[in-house]
């Protein structure tokens, strides 16, 4: 049980990261909160597969901490204006 | 007794996600912002992961469920592909933003401004 409520502050936390996504002023500023809001995403899966004691959940973290990663590096280099 | 080792992990945890989330509201710009947030995410993600591994090996050891012997290792394996690509995501974020225009605010000296005019003037690259 408390793991369900770990996860659910994590999520509270990446709820301020939603915030500086909306607010931010720059294009960088909105990569930087959405890097830390799919480590937050991370975090909470790996805490809600302990929670639920389903190990499906943390596979399912492994592959989008990878596919996020991919993600930022194709905005990153979108960013810096070189080649796709 | 093994209950304090997970609540005290998932403390540091949760703190230390929530001081990651307060950096991107409380620093000025896209740099200290990255520093902040990426610093204090992956922390407190391992000690998340950390408190999950104490908990599935506390398990295994009363169920004898292998189950969760293979939660432990997912979990490390999760943690493992962070820590390899959370800093490299974060280093290219950074070299993107400067690349592309935003200058760090109330910054006192940019070696990495002063290096970029020196390699252009001595040999003009075209990326």
């Amino acid at each position: 049980m408390i793991f369900f409520y770990a996860a659910l502050l994590v999520g509270v936390a990446a709820l301020l990261a939603v915030a500086r996504l909306i607010l931010g002023p720059s294009v960088p500023d909105r990569v930087v909160a959405l890097d830390t809001l799919n480590t937050l995403v991370v975090a909470a899966m790996v805490l809600l597969g302990a929670a639920y004691s389903r190990t499906i959940y943390i596979d399912i973290a492994i592959v989008y901490a990878l596919l996020s990663y991919i993600g930022t590096l194709v905005i990153a280099r979108y960013l810096q204006g070189g080649l796709m | 007794m093994i209950e304090y080792v997970i609540y005290s992990f998932l403390t540091i945890s949760i703190v230390f996600n929530f001081l990651g989330s307060i950096a991107l509201h409380r620093f000025p710009d896209v740099y200290t912002r990255l520093h902040g947030a990426t610093k204090c995410t992956t922390f407190g993600t391992i000690f998340a992961v950390l408190a999950v591994v104490v908990h599935a090996l506390d398990m295994l050891h009363r169920t004898g469920n292998p189950k969760y012997l293979q939660m432990v290792f997912h979990s490390v394996v999760a943690l493992i592909a962070l820590l390899l690509t959370n800093p490299t995501g974060a280093h290219a974020i950074a070299k993107a933003a400067h690349l592309s225009g935003y200058l760090p605010k109330r910054a006192v000296v940019d070696a990495y401004l002063l290096k970029r005019k020196e390699g252009e003037k001595n040999e003009p690259c075209n990326s």
